[in-house]
């Protein structure tokens, strides 16, 4: 047993509105700069949808993560092998390119001031922000399809919707029963990053202290690789400077005990962050699980904080106090592993991710009925039909099966058999409209009872903010600004713009020669 | 005089830009070494151009380099008068493919707006000293044939004496000037090596092959 810090995330999406408010966050402090105009460490996407950048769930196209090789039964990055690596660098067959993202562009606003008066309006014309050059139709944003817009090319093309049959994939369109929800998607931090593996010259790493997984840019050569290598398509590359970029979870906020800024930020306090103690060895392991075993293998990958032998493994390993401390308290631990409400996304890609969703239950009952908002099946039976009306969620089992579980349906019912026991039993509480024995059933069939039932409550719609956040400042000798040079009033060394330096180095840091 | 200036002063210059300048630009400004790449912003008149440019260079580069390395064994292999013609026939494939893909590179930077605007002079005099660099090496392939064997005993002999700090001029004297011209054109390329983004050559990540996967740093050992 090698007992590792991570920390790792929890994304509630039934409590994500859309808002966008997240993403606002981190692109203000971190991608408004020349080059990073069109990256989105943070997005919320529309789901079904197609996401950003376009189709990136489709890894027949991006060639993300990793594949057990049925022969040698070894991991492979589905990418290319190392050879193929240094056969293809000076041309990436799968990189996605700008129009799979998108042309950054802003407004010629000073127009507006300065056309001369004649019979027309004057208009802001679309300015390019990579050529500045006026750019006649725009075709696509970062979020072209918020909130289904433009469905039928977009949310049709959803790639978790391949396999669904016509019946569902009628289910989901029906007009009046049209049913979406958001996912918010940052890096996953991953276990097992593919990011980290493509890159030919090392320059991205796991940090050991926290698991945090970052770009070292003194170290990258532009060799693009990483960005085919993660599946969730979380790297990007700074066409201005020619260095690969990515979410670094706001790590100077992290070593003084803040969380992200997306975190800090959200509207909907859909987001957790804590601690986990990982067991490294199982990694590998759990990586080549087969696929309907791949959640399961990945909570096995984390550790009980309260195991007398898992502490002192922890300890030999270098692990502060503090730290365990706070895996002990983590949210997270709580809604992965403990309660096993929040699933990976995409876990089929196998680079673990550490980023958890609670999937949504959606609308699960009602649908417009002649013109009524009417409760599936409800009516004279009380709320029992919640239970059996799984089978007609709006959203088919199988799509979020093929988003949160490799396909793995019997997970995605088990889950939703727990959230809505909470909710059965919170009624039965605060409404006091439903029979003693119906809540027995919805605890019973969720493998619950009621003190669970009341924490996961507790932490899902009441939690404060230290609850949602447990992120013990770091060590001082381990934070990374101790390694810089210190900042002297006299010389003023320090960045006096945003953007003047990157983290590393006290050079600015701009297009190589 | 002249002869001494370009083919003894000139080329300890160029080595001697490269070397340091390459060592002080690492040093000092290492977040400027990379490739550069535009394929973000271009996909397809990449492919035409950076596979077979690359595929091509490479491989004519390392050619020179064997053989200026190894010239005994260069020379036992080519003494077969097959072997020679093969390697003649080889050569001239991939510097055609070379100078095609060049001037597709040229070309994709002319016309596609979203490469001019991350074109910098260096860009433009690097692509320029290339392409007169990879012509002139096509044109004295083409023009003095047996390359593969003459350079044996004119250029090697020459660049040896300079590494063994006896320069001797003799040997490239009285050689026609377009092979001149591609010697000197040469080491200017090595001279430009560390003010442009030659300097992704020497960043090639061999050590991938044998590294594993997974890279974890911590800040201190702890
Ligand atoms: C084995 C070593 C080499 C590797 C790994 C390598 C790799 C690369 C890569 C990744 C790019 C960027 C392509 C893109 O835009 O995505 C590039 C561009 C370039 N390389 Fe190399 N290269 C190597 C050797 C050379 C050599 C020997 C030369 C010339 C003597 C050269 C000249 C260039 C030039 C001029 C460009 C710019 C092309 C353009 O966009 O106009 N490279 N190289
Ligand atoms: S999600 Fe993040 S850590 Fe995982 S592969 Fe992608 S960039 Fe790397
Ligand atoms: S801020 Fe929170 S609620 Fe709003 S979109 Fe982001 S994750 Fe969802």
């Amino acid at each position: 047993m090698k007992i590792q810090s991570q920390i790792a995330m929890v994304f509630h999406l039934d409590k994500c509105i859309g808002c966008h408010t997240c993403t606002v966050a981190c692109k203000n402090i971190w991608t408004d700069r020349k080059g990073a105009e069109y990256m989105y460490w943070n997005n919320v996407e529309t789901k079904p949808g197609t996401g950003y950048p376009t189709r990136w769930e489709d890894q027949d196209k991006y060639r993300g993560g990793w594949v057990l090789d049925k022969k040698t039964k070894k991991l492979r990055l589905r990418l290319q092998g190392k050879w193929g690596t240094l056969g293809n660098i000076f041309y990436n067959p799968y990189l996605p390119t700008l129009d799979d993202y998108f042309e950054p562009w802003t407004y010629d606003y000073q127009n507006l001031f300065d056309a001369p008066e004649g019979d027309d309006q004057p208009t802001a014309r679309a300015v390019s922000m990579v050529t500045g050059k006026y750019m006649d139709t725009i075709e696509a944003g970062p979020n072209w399809d918020d909130d289904l817009s433009g469905s039928q090319v977009y949310a049709n093309n959803d790639p978790n919707l391949d396999n669904a049959s016509e019946e569902e994939r009628r289910q989901m369109q029906e007009i009046d029963r049209v049913v979406f929800f958001y996912l918010p998607r940052i890096c996953n931090h991953c276990l097992n990053p593919g990011c980290v593996a493509a890159c030919p010259a090392g320059a991205i790493y796991k940090r050991g202290e926290d698991g945090i997984v970052l770009v070292n840019q003194d170290k990258c050569r532009a060799w693009r690789m990483c960005i085919s290598g993660c599946p969730y398509k979380k790297t990007y590359f700074n066409w201005s400077t020619g260095k690969a970029e990515k979410c670094i979870l706001c790590y100077p906020r992290l070593e003084s005990g803040q969380p992200p800024a997306c975190f800090h930020s959200c509207v909907g306090r859909i987001r957790y962050i804590g601690l986990l103690l990982c067991d490294a060895d199982r990694i590998e392991q759990a990586a080549k699980a087969p696929d309907d075993a791949l959640v399961q293998a990945q909570r096995d990958v984390i550790a009980d904080p309260f195991d007398p032998k898992v502490i002192a493994a922890a300890k030999a390993n270098g692990i502060p106090d503090q730290k365990i401390d706070a895996a002990q308290k983590s949210p997270v631990y709580k809604f992965v592993k403990q309660w096993k409400l929040a699933l990976p996304l995409h876990p089929e890609f196998r680079t673990l991710p550490m980023l958890f969703y609670v999937p949504p239950m959606g609308p699960v009952l009602a649908k417009m009925d002649k013109g009524m908002y009417n409760m599936v099946d409800a009516g004279g039976e009380g709320l029992a039909p919640m239970l059996s009306a799984l089978e007609k969620s709006r959203i088919p089992l199988r799509y979020m099966a093929s988003l949160f579980s490799a396909g793995n349906e019997e997970i995605i019912r088990e889950v939703y058999r727990k959230l809505v026991a909470v909710r059965i039993h919170m009624r039965a509480k605060r409404v006091k409209d439903v029979p003693a024995a119906e809540v027995e059933r919805a605890l019973a069939q969720a493998h619950t009872d009621a003190r669970e039932v009341e924490a996961i409550f507790r932490l899902t719609s009441l939690p404060t903010y230290e609850e949602r956040f447990v992120v013990p400042a770091m060590e001082r000798e381990t934070a990374v600004d101790s390694l810089f040079p210190a900042l002297d009033p006299v010389s003023r060394n320090y960045p006096t713009r945003k953007g003047a330096v990157g983290f590393g180095y006290r050079e600015e840091p701009h297009r190589g020669l | 005089m002249a002869e001494v200036v370009l083919f003894v002063a000139f080329p300890y210059l160029a080595l001697a830009l490269a070397v340091f300048g390459g060592i002080y630009r690492y040093r000092h400004s290492r977040f400027t070494y990379s490739s550069l790449s535009s394929q973000l912003l271009e996909n397809r008149r990449l492919f035409w151009g950076s596979v077979p440019w690359h595929y091509g260079i490479v491989i004519v580069l390392l050619a020179h380099l064997v053989a200026f390395l190894v010239p005994g064994v260069w020379a036992r292999v080519i003494a077969d008068p097959t072997a020679l013609y093969t390697f003649e026939v080889i050569g001239f494939a991939l510097a055609l493919a070379a100078l095609t893909g060049l001037c597709v590179l040229i070309w994709r930077r002319l016309t596609q707006p979203r490469i001019a605007a991350v074109s910098t002079v260096m860009d433009w005099a690097l692509l320029l000293v290339l392409l007169v660099q990879v012509v002139l090496g096509f044109w004295v392939s083409l023009v003095y044939r047996w390359g593969a064997d003459w350079y044996l005993h004119t250029a090697v002999p020459w660049l040896l004496s300079l590494v063994v700090l006896d320069p001797q001029t003799q040997y490239v004297s009285s050689l026609p000037w377009v092979v001149k011209l591609h010697m000197l054109n040469g080491f200017l390329v090595i001279a430009l090596f560390p003010f442009s983004r030659l300097a992704h050559l020497v960043a090639f990540p061999f050590w991938y092959l044998w590294r594993p996967y997974q890279v974890v740093i911590r800040n201190r050992g702890n």
